[in-house]
């Protein structure tokens, strides 16, 4: 029933198409490497940070304590209280490395910090609902895959290196390189857990291009001849879907020399010699009357891809 | 020709019929933008009560206006825009369940004991894998007590090594050295047991073989310990020792190993499902039991940091021991009230 979508850049590779619950086709975009690896090295820094702001103001507590306890010569109480210190530093570090990740992927944005600001986020491979297992499947896993092998290889560079930092180095390129290995991008955790990463997509309405013209006729005091520019069914038969959204954009961007060029390129191609100078008033006309045309060519059931289709 | 309802001049403006169509619904759209945004800001309580009624319904007008747009419509910006932003009603409608607490509730009113009883053949072969690792350390400390310091950890045993005086291990057993410390130790201990739990069900990944390793590692350490103290009479002591948190560190080690395994097998033998799809079905149940593996351990620390050191007759640390493993045996095998794992 429905013509693929002839619209948008083709062919990144990362295009998928999601089915949601209620039969909507989605197409979806897959996160690129260099994003997921920007957004990881920010949710490192975050959590390093944390960690250390965390133990910096635990730790001048604890200063405060300790000089008190000897000023009061030894009583257990201000001993406990340090303990007490302790057991948070123990935990807060623990949480840190293990629920950073958990706690802001299951938040309504199904992103970390990092993720956030890279516009990037997860999603369930299925189209489902993310639950809470895959967010902690996926990020239980990156244990072995980050945290593990880098520690292993920093013990090791400290023992002077050696087979057991080979090893190491290699584990860790295991995982890293994981995603160049499938081609949903997917890492250790992401298998698991049946999620994958997805671009988080963030786009303005723009102005209707039928009332946007007329506003720009008003704006230049129409009074040129707008309604010169009447183009016959065979003039608008040379182009399709493919071109009109190519014009579309060209007409978005407005920009004087690009108007010019496709202005000259259509002119050329429909043997028309009127315009030059009025490129906008042109483009316009032609843009809203193929438009007009070929959706009604939609409503008929019959669509043009592009300039090499036949017509039906 | 159209007998559109002429609600404002852009409709009339509009020269385009799918422009017409787009402006006719632009509020909705609009509208539900305005509620995703906000949600995904986390904003939820500054929402009113219509609007997080309305979502749904905000978010299937939006789709099908997706839809006929799809058929009438060949302005890409507006295609694009529906897109984005029906995916993103789509997030926040399909995302993770908001409560956690509902959540929590499911998973300890019966998904976690389900999801433990779904993989029984793992937690078998964990256990006998545990079973032949404490019998391996025996035996090869019996055979040759050197075996003993590559075994055992040299920063847990302290003064527990072969030749050690009965006096000396009875020591090492003794509670009562002062209740400072115990919290921290507690903290310590939950930390690490936890990091190595997550290790073992984290290694299941490489087809469970590096888990099965990590749990024989384990428990030759138990089972070289449980020689070093029967060489010198002090079995039942030992082992009333470790059972107040053993049976229940023991019990949420097996399970850790389990999970691993359960993922491990599911990507070597994935049956009718693909690697993928079947990694992730066990992945997920794997998961679930680890959230309750994570739990367990809070408490087997708890128990060790302060039940331990402040019960010190074995039979009353006995006793402790196996009534929490009762109450947790008891707890995984009863029925739940909400679904059952599904079992293969």
């Amino acid at each position: 029933m429905s013509a693929p979508p002839a619209r948008r850049q083709r062919g990144t590779g990362r295009e998928r198409v999601l089915v949601t619950p209620e039969g909507i086709e989605l197409p979806i975009t897959i996160a690129s490497k260099g994003a997921r690896a920007g957004a990881l090295f920010m949710d490192l820094a975050f959590v390093t940070l944390a960690q250390i702001a965390t133990t910096i103001a635990l730790a001048s507590i604890a200063f405060g304590g300790l000089s008190k306890f000897f000023e009061a010569g030894g009583n257990s109480e201000s001993l406990g209280a340090l303990e007490f210190l302790f057991v948070i530093w123990i935990i807060a570090m623990f949480l840190f490395r293990n629920a950073w990740f958990l706690f802001f992927e299951l938040g309504p944005r199904g992103a970390t910090p990092g993720k956030r600001l890279a516009g990037i986020r997860v999603a369930a491979r299925d189209g489902g609902r993310l639950s809470v297992e895959m967010v902690i499947a996926r990020n239980l896993l990156r244990d072995i895959e980050l945290f593990l092998p880098i520690v292993f290889i920093a013990s090791a560079s400290e023992e002077g290196g050696g087979a057991a930092g080979l090893a190491a180095a290699a584990w860790f390129l295991v995982f890293a390189l994981f995603p160049f290995w499938n081609k949903d991008r997917l890492r250790a955790g992401d298998i698991v857990a049946g999620s994958w990463v997805v671009e988080q997509p963030r786009r303005k309405l723009e102005a209707a291009m039928s009332t946007a013209q007329a506003q720009v006729q008003a704006n230049s005091g129409a009074t040129e001849a707008h309604h010169a520019y009447r183009f016959t069914d065979e003039e608008l038969d040379v182009y399709g879907e493919y071109e009109l959204q190519t014009l579309e954009r060209v007409l978005r961007e407005d920009r004087r020399e690009s108007l010019e060029k496709v202005r000259e390129t259509i002119a050329a191609k429909i043997a028309r010699s009127d315009g030059q100078g009025d490129e906008r008033a042109f483009l316009d006309a032609y843009y809203n009357q193929l438009r007009a045309r070929l959706e009604t060519g939609m409503r008929m059931g019959t669509r043009k891809a592009d300039k090499f289709s036949g017509k039906g | 020709m159209s007998g559109v309802p002429g609600t404002s001049a852009a409709i009339e403006a509009a020269a385009l019929r799918s422009d017409r169509f787009r402006f006719e619904r632009e509020a909705d759209w609009k509208r539900l933008e305005a509620i995703v945004t906000r949600m995904e800001k986390g904003q939820l309580r500054r929402l009113s009560d219509e609007d997080v009624q309305a979502l749904p319904v905000l978010y299937r007008t939006v789709a099908s206006s997706l839809s006929v747009a799809r058929e009438i419509s060949l302005d890409a910006a507006t295609l694009g825009y529906l897109e984005a932003l029906v995916q993103r009603a789509w997030f926040v409608v399909y995302g993770p369940r908001s409560s956690l607490g509902s959540w929590l509730r499911s998973f300890i009113g019966g998904g976690w004991s389900a999801s433990v009883r779904a993989m029984w053949l793992d937690v078998l072969i964990a256990l006998a894998v545990m079973l032949a690792g404490v019998v391996t350390g025996w035996m090869l400390v019996a055979g040759d007590p050197d075996w003993y310091g590559s075994l055992v950890p040299g920063g847990l045993a302290d003064a527990r090594v072969p030749g050690a005086s009965r006096e000396v291990l009875m020591q090492s057993l003794d509670g009562a050295e002062g209740s400072t410390g115990l919290a921290a130790f507690a903290a310590y201990l939950f930390s690490n047991n936890a990091q190595v739990s997550i290790l073992a069900f984290a290694l299941g990944f490489a087809f469970g073989v590096p888990t099965l390793m990590l749990l024989v590692q384990n428990t030759a350490g138990l089972g070289a310990m449980l020689w070093l103290f029967s060489g010198q009479g002090l079995l039942l002591e030992f082992s009333a020792w470790l059972s107040v948190h053993g049976t229940t560190e023991l019990l949420a080690i097996l399970l850790a190993g389990a999970s691993g395994l359960h993922v491990g097998r599911a990507m070597a033998f994935p049956g009718q499902l693909g690697v993928l799809e079947a990694a992730a079905v066990a992945g997920l149940r794997a998961a679930q039991v680890m959230t309750g593996v994570v739990l367990m351990l809070v408490v087997a620390a708890l128990l060790e940091g302060f039940a331990r050191q402040l019960v010190p007759d074995p039979a009353g640390r006995l006793t402790i021991g196996l009534f929490m493993l009762a109450l947790w045996l008891a707890y995984i095998l009863a029925p739940g009230r909400t679904r059952h794992g599904a079992d293969k």
